[in-house]
């Protein structure tokens, strides 16, 4: 019946796939031409560098001398010498990699990391339940793995993050149904959210860890403090959206305080809900980050950037930072995944 | 009539009596606090003593109380600071009393201020300007093409919600240990919020405001100047003040990656390195100040440019 009365499944799957690829196309017109930039800034921001390692291989450049290259123009360097060019893409250390390198970094701290991997079926015991031989569990549990380190983050992230998120759930339903802590804590709410205090994190770590709380915890404790304010200040927002009509409406139907939270509130607030969340989740992600960073944390994409920055690896500093990027983003789309699911079956869908 | 006036009797009675156990329960938590631990008593009389002030307080709100209660709260927060850290006898190097982190900025007030000159007039405002600049100009530019805006403004919502604070080693390397790195990531933390809120509020006139434009026969910039960017001021705004916060944190964390020897990043580590966590607190109390201080400023241009805006009636 439905299949007669709606024509939609007769659009056929290639016409849906050329209508989303319209739709892509601008994003992946960006998305290249901000690749090409950075492919085109490679050659000056490296060049200087691959001048000096010329002239050291007793190659003809054209100011000779160091002091004369220092005094010429970048712009003038590359047309005398273009000759060098090719190097500054190719250097060792540089001080910008080409996307390419980057990519390779990657493959080669994760799925390059695979040794002998095969599949020896499942036998019993821990050590064989995923059916892989010892070789591949090495794409996710050597030290050199980003996706090792990427858990180190991701795990204490969203501890965090749940554990923000349900004390923010809370505290939202508190201050709408309580007046002194509406007029207390919410001013307190607001303001919080204008202080830097992700600067301190790596502090409350260290503090953390001298009192003796190790592990996960001091880092979800940084993720779980910016996750919550954001989370309050939604929840808020959402149980206070319902209308006076919509109000009125339950009291006609003589519902009880629970009833209408139950029943109206916190399902008018879901919107907020879930929008605070992306907003939580990004903002989790980068505390437990900058709480890797100066605290000496050996693990954790944090502690990859700043090891990567002391000893000028920049193709380690520029793949930790692609996986974070890759962190947030997957995060980000699980919510809105979930956001669009919960949504459209509450009928709320935009 | 008569009906209505015993329902407000009936309700105002139980509630007092409602409010009588919930008194007795509190006084008897109290109670046997003292009982185990004298201090803890003490904490939890004084924490019920400022919360049942604020609970009378905020019976009937009025313009006094809405100021008085939280301020209330606050100190009461920092009162119990004080008074536990003291009682409890807290190591200095783990949480340092209120009054401790006072001392250390009366006493170091040159060392803050050159280190808040530093990193907040030179890093975090530098940046903060030269970033909203360039976002809005790029917005501007990309606001002819529909087929750019389709494109940047997911790649814009994507970036600004990554952790590009970690950008800041590198931007260090490139730029130099002075405040230009500094600026220099600022100024890539606070584009991409920017520019997508000022792309969105570019979109944000009307149809009809827009036709009429055009029957004025109002060019192009005309019609960009007098319409729709003081109709996108709101949005734009919008990104400016959450971007306050970032442009400090921005500063602050990239000097962790190497500095000069002044600023609030260098001094927050090298003073925990050195075990002083009261001059820690103080810069962090210097950074509180600054943040609340640049989104206040922010907030009050807003005010004076979109008065006109629903948000803003009635507020002055």
């Amino acid at each position: 019946m439905t299949a007669l009365t709606n024509p939609a499944p007769r659009r056929t799957l290639l016409a849906h796939l050329f209508a989303s690829l319209r739709g892509a196309l601008p994003v992946v017109v960006v998305v290249a031409a901000l690749l090409g930039l950075w492919l085109a800034a490679v050659a000056p921001m490296n060049f200087r560098l691959a001048l000096d390692a010329a002239m050291r291989g007793g190659e003809d450049v054209t100011p000779a001398t160091p002091d004369e290259q220092g005094e010429t123009g970048l712009v003038r360097l590359m047309i005398d010498n273009p000759g060098v060019i090719p190097a500054a893409y190719a250097f060792e250390r540089p001080r910008l990699p080409r996307p390419q390198d980057v990519v390779v970094e990657m493959y080669e701290n994760t799925i390059g990391l695979a040794r002998g991997c095969e599949f020896t079926g499942w036998g019993a015991g821990r050590e064989h339940w995923t059916g892989l031989s010892e070789g591949c569990l090495r794409v996710v549990n050597n030290r050199r793995s980003l996706l090792f380190h990427a858990w180190q983050t991701l795990a204490p992230t969203l501890l965090g993050f749940a554990i923000g998120t349900g004390l923010g759930i809370l505290l939202a339903v508190g201050i709408v149904h309580n007046r002194t802590m509406d007029l207390s804590v919410m001013p307190w709410a607001i303001a919080s959210q204008t202080i830097p205090i992700l600067a301190i994190a790596p502090m409350v770590i260290v503090v953390l860890n001298a009192v003796g709380v190790q592990g996960l915890l001091p880092k979800s404790l940084i993720s779980s403090y910016l996750s919550f304010f954001p989370v309050v200040v939604g929840m808020v927002k959402g149980l206070r959206s319902p209308r006076g009509m919509e109000l009125d409406l339950m009291r006609t139907y003589s519902a009880s305080g629970a009833q209408v939270f139950w029943k109206l509130r916190l399902p008018a607030s879901l919107p907020y809900l879930f929008a605070s969340l992306k907003i939580g989740i990004a903002a989790a992600l980068v505390g437990t980050i900058v709480a890797e960073l100066p605290t000496g944390a050996r693990f954790g994409l944090g502690a990859r950037l700043l090891s990567g920055s002391y000893y000028g690896q920049t193709v380690q500093i520029w793949a930790a930072l692609l996986m974070a990027a890759l962190c947030a983003a997957v995060l980000v789309w699980l919510i809105g995944a979930v956001e669009r699911r919960v949504l459209d079956r509450m009928g709320l869908a935009r | 009539m008569s009906a209505g006036g015993n329902e407000v009797l009936r309700r105002t009675s139980r509630g007092s009596s409602k409010s009588l156990v919930r008194l007795g329960l509190i006084a008897g938590l109290v109670v046997i606090a003292a009982a185990l631990d004298w201090r803890a008593g003490l904490l939890l009389a004084i924490w019920f003593g400022a919360w049942g002030l604020n609970t009378v307080l905020s019976v009937r709100p009025t313009q006094v109380t809405r100021f008085a209660v939280p301020v209330i709260f606050g100190l009461t927060l920092l009162v119990l600071w004080q008074v536990s850290v003291r009682l409890y006898d807290v190591n200095q190097v783990i949480l340092p009393a209120p009054s401790d982190i006072w001392v250390e900025i009366r006493t170091n007030g040159p060392i803050l201020w050159a280190d808040f000159v530093q990193t907040v007039v030179k890093g975090a405002l530098s940046g903060y300007v030269i970033g909203a600049m360039l976002a809005i100009g790029t917005a501007i530019a990309v606001d002819r093409s529909p087929f750019l805006q389709r494109g940047l403004l997911p790649v814009g919502n994507f970036i600004a919600a990554l952790p590009i604070v970690g950008t800041a080693p590198i931007l260090v390397m490139w730029f130099g240990f002075g405040w230009q790195s500094k600026a220099a990531v600022v100024v890539v933390m606070v584009f991409f919020p920017i520019l997508v809120n000022t792309v969105a509020g570019l979109k944000a006139s009307d149809a009809m405001q827009r036709d009429l434009m055009r029957t004025y026969a109002a060019s192009y910039w005309q019609g960009l100047f007098k319409l729709r960017l003081p109709a996108a001021l709101p949005f734009i705004f919008n990104g400016l003040k959450v971007c306050t916060t970032l442009a400090l944190i921005g500063a602050i964390v990239a000097e962790f990656f190497g500095s000069p020897i002044v600023g609030m990043g260098f001094r927050i580590k090298t003073s925990f390195g050195a075990l002083e966590l009261a001059m820690v607190w103080a810069e962090i109390a210097v950074a509180a100040v600054a943040g609340s201080a640049l989104y206040g400023l922010v907030a009050w241009i807003e005010a004076r440019m979109t008065f006109w805006h629903p948000s803003q009636r009635g507020k002055t």
